[in-house]
């Protein structure tokens, strides 16, 4: 019993002093992107307890005594990488750190991110120092349902401390993106007409465990019942316009909520996808234009915000180098070809989180929201620019050497 | 006196139309305005740069040039001109290079396999590269000859070659990799340490046949019999054929410096992701270097340790160095961003201009042609609309041996820029891409 006590004594004292590590910051800007209203020219931004506690303009905000200071020319939100597989996926791509895929079965929507995500990985830690400190990740394109997302922190070293959303989406590709080793499907058609079945097959197991005599646990089908009953999302990997309306024509049956990711030919039937009200995570701006990105163009991110499409974006899977892309990089060269700067910026915060229903917590700065910052040290889009310090739940992360 | 006064006429009117006849004939082009980048050190705010018959007659200061009257000028007043880029280490067309039946493949040529005709070329030229070694593939020990070319129009390969040494018919290098890359199920070697021992064996072949011939004295009955593969390797070991050496981790290049210093061959050192690591010793051997920027480290195990702050550190050291695109690896159209990318690392701005064009044509053995903006060196030059290290800027013109070979304002030529539908029409082989599905 005492030894519990004394247990419970050295295990209060240490989460205070974890408490204490969320010090008290007072961020200042010479300008303030909040993503919500115009940003502040000479801004700060009060940090206290890991949540946003103030924010203003230099004038009209008084630092508290025991604010530890931070300036830089320019800080954001904490920005969203839409669309990776890090932490699945890790740096060597060697089989021990690739668990992005599993090549068992084309149809494993039963597999949970969560299970799988190494947060602790380089390639997290690495997005995290360019400034992402939310990503939706798990499970990758290359399967008709590879298995599910989440969306978590890049801050965290356990998936528990790092988790904002456990199962956002469950990851289907149609068209040629499906990978070649599995023994069916093997066409468009047949992986259109494999998916159709699993979901009037869900439908049935939604309606009948809403029932008084539910069916016996299924992890397959209560998935795409969660899928159907609207509790989370259809991620669906498709770039060839032909397999973007294929992707449509599979909503509109069965009415699940939708995301298309990839997209490359969007700008085709832009009038199309508009119409179903379905947000794009596009391509990475800059993936190798061959086989299904054949026709992706730096443009297509101009394109979309212009026709009024919700574009975010994403860094996406890569299968050998770069092993993972920078979503702000990919966001660059979106707006070096045509896209709004602000336009851009939203799309990387709050956009992205309101696609995913987390912006009560992240993707602008207001009072309350978690405390996730970045400084840079100049324009966040410009390749000379760095994030300088990066702050994640009030907690600062990354700093960049004073050399 | 009616005569007399026709005559003055008409002498006057030839003195008149003489400068402008002179400049017309030379094709005399002036590009006046801009923001002239030389890549020799100078740069003039307010330049004028010359170029007739395809050459860069003079480049200067407003003030300090003189304008050939009747010359055409062109008004570039807010825009940048800097040498054409110079990527030493590319596989746009489209070509292949050894196969899988050997690792060793001096014999072959890339030559024989680029489409000059692929859309890869012309995208190329919309990011700014005016030459290129085009390189086969990785995989191999040896993987074959490689070609420079100017990414000029041209329905045969040929016409795009430029040529280190026309009477040795020297038109490029050898392509050699070490590491992990060329590693695998026999006949690849299957260790770094077997690597090595074949490629050494083979040399010591060619400096056997090279002694043969050196014995022969001219006499054609005492020649050794024709090897593709040792006349290459001969072309090596005489210093004529520049190796360019594929080489990651810190071990490797230091294995790939061994290697030269034993043959006594010309080298030039490509991606060094690890060169960071041992910049001093490469700095010594006196072997430049030739980055690849990855935006992120990994994806092989060669790989894992990349930054982008290798240019810095080999600026540093003073090495002699610049970056490639491995294109497809990295996309032509934005080579710029990496030597931005070394200058976000604390790299000066004058070694990031240098490490595009005049630094790689160093590694071509061709900077007394190409890679500044100097008189009497191919008028190879682009047009930009700003800073050539930001990401605003776009590449507006490309101009190859005095011709405009790329122009944004021409929608057939801008899609290339940007991509799009059916811009891309032969999507080509791409070796890495193979590589990769095969576990390398």
């Amino acid at each position: 019993m005492r030894l519990i006590k004394i247990f419970l004594m050295i295990y209060c004292s240490l989460s205070m002093l974890y408490d204490d590590a969320k010090a008290q910051i007072a961020v200042y800007g010479e300008t303030v992107y909040t993503m919500a209203g115009d940003p502040i020219e000479n801004g700060v931004v009060l940090v206290n307890d890991g949540l946003i506690e103030q924010i203003g303009t230099a004038d009209n905000i008084r630092i508290p005594d025991g604010y530890q200071e931070y300036r830089a020319p320019v800080v954001t939100p904490g920005l969203i990488d839409s669309r990776s597989v890090v932490g699945l996926a890790g740096i060597l791509n060697q089989e021990h750190d690739q668990d992005q895929l599993e090549m068992s079965d084309a149809f494993q929507p039963e597999l949970r991110a969560i299970d799988a995500f190494n947060a602790r990985e380089d390639l997290v830690k690495f997005i995290l120092r360019k400034g992402i400190t939310t990503v939706h990740t798990g499970h990758g394109p290359g399967a008709l349902v590879s298995g599910q997302t989440m969306i978590v922190k890049t801050a965290g070293n356990t998936l528990e401390e790092s988790l904002i959303d456990s199962t956002t989406a469950i990851s289907v590709t149609l068209g040629a993106g499906i990978q070649g080793g599995y023994s069916t499907p093997g066409t468009r058609a047949k992986s259109v007409a494999m998916f159709r079945q699993h979901l009037i097959d869900g439908r049935v197991y939604a309606e009948n465990r809403r029932s008084e005599d539910p069916p016996s646990r299924n992890l397959q089908k209560e998935v795409i019942a969660d899928l159907l009953d609207g509790k989370i999302n259809a991620l669906i990997h498709v770039q060839r316009a032909q397999d973007i309306m294929t992707a449509i024509r599979l909503q509109r049956e069965f009415g699940f909520h939708m995301i298309l990711e990839g997209a490359a030919e969007a700008y085709l039937v832009m009038d199309e996808i508009k119409e179903a009200g379905i947000p794009v995570i596009i391509h990475p701006t800059m993936v190798r234009t061959w086989g299904e990105t054949q026709n992706a163009s730096f443009e297509t991110a101009a394109m979309l915000k212009e026709a009024g499409i919700p574009v975010i974006f994403q860094s996406g899977y890569e299968g050998y180098v770069p092993k993972t892309r920078v979503a702000l990089f990919e966001a660059a060269i979106a707006v070096a070809n045509g896209l709004e700067p602000m336009d851009a910026l939203r799309s990387l915060t709050i956009d992205a989180a309101y696609q995913f229903g987390i912006d009560d917590r992240v993707g602008s700065l207001e009072i309350g929201k978690d405390a996730d910052l970045v400084l840079y040290t100049g324009d966040p889009f410009e390749y000379s620019t760095r994030a300088q310090a990066v702050i994640v739940d009030g907690n600062v992360v990354f700093e960049l050497d004073s050399n | 006196m009616m005569m007399k006064r026709y005559i003055f006429l008409l002498v006057f009117f030839c003195v008149l139309w003489l400068p402008y006849s002179i400049a017309a004939q030379e094709n005399i082009k002036v590009f006046s305005g801009a923001k002239i980048i030389t890549a020799t050190g100078d740069n003039f705010n307010d330049g004028v740069l010359i170029i007739s018959n395809g050459v860069i007659e003079s480049v200067g200061d407003r003030s300090q040039i003189n304008i050939p009257s009747g010359a055409e000028v062109i008004d570039v007043t807010g825009k940048a001109i800097m040498p054409g880029l110079v990527d030493p280490h590319s596989h746009i067309g489209g070509g292949d290079g050894g196969d899988r039946s050997a690792t060793l493949h001096p014999d072959v040529r890339i030559l024989d396999s680029i489409d000059p005709r692929s859309d890869t070329i012309r995208r190329a030229l919309s990011g700014g590269v005016t030459t290129a070694n085009v390189m086969p593939g990785s995989g191999l020990l040896m993987s074959g000859q490689t070609v420079y070319i100017k990414l000029r129009p041209a329905n045969t390969i040929e016409e795009m070659l430029v040529y280190v040494d026309e009477e040795n018919e020297i038109y490029g290098g050898l392509k050699m990799a070490n590491g992990t890359n060329p590693i695998g199920q026999s006949p690849a070697p299957g260790t770094r340490a077997r690597s090595t021992a074949m490629v050494r064996n083979l040399f010591i072949r060619a400096q056997e046949y090279q002694q043969q011939m050196i014995d022969a004295d001219g006499d054609a009955e005492q020649m050794p019999s024709r090897n593709l593969q040792m006349e290459t390797l001969v072309e090596v070991l005489e210093g004529k054929r520049l190796v360019h050496n594929h080489t990651h981790r810190h071990d490797d290049i230091l294995t790939a410096i061994r290697l030269a210093d034993e043959f006594g061959y010309r080298m030039v050192l490509h991606h060094v992701t690890e060169a960071w690591k041992v910049a001093d010793e490469i700095a010594r051997s006196g072997y430049p270097a030739s980055i690849i920027v990855l935006d992120s480290p990994g994806g092989k195990l060669e790989a894992e340790f990349l930054y982008y702050k290798t240019g810095r550190v080999l600026e540093e050291a003073g090495v002699d160095f610049g970056y490639h695109t491995d294109d497809s690896v990295t996309d032509s159209r934005l080579f710029l961003r990496s030597g931005a990318f070394g200058i976000r690392e604390g790299m000066s701005r004058e070694k990031a201009i240098e490490s595009l064009t005049i630094a790689n044509a160093r590694m071509m053995d061709l900077e007394d042609r190409i890679g500044s903006l100097k008189n009497g060196k191919d008028a190879d030059f682009i047009i930009l609309s700003g800073d050539p290290f930001s990401v605003y800027t776009k590449v507006l013109q490309t101009w190859i041996d005095g011709s405009k070979v790329w122009d944004r304002d021409n929608p057939e030529d801008r899609k290339y820029a940007t991509g799009g539908y059916n811009v891309i029409q032969r999507t080509s082989f791409s070796i890495h891409d193979y590589l990769n599905r095969r576990g390398n």
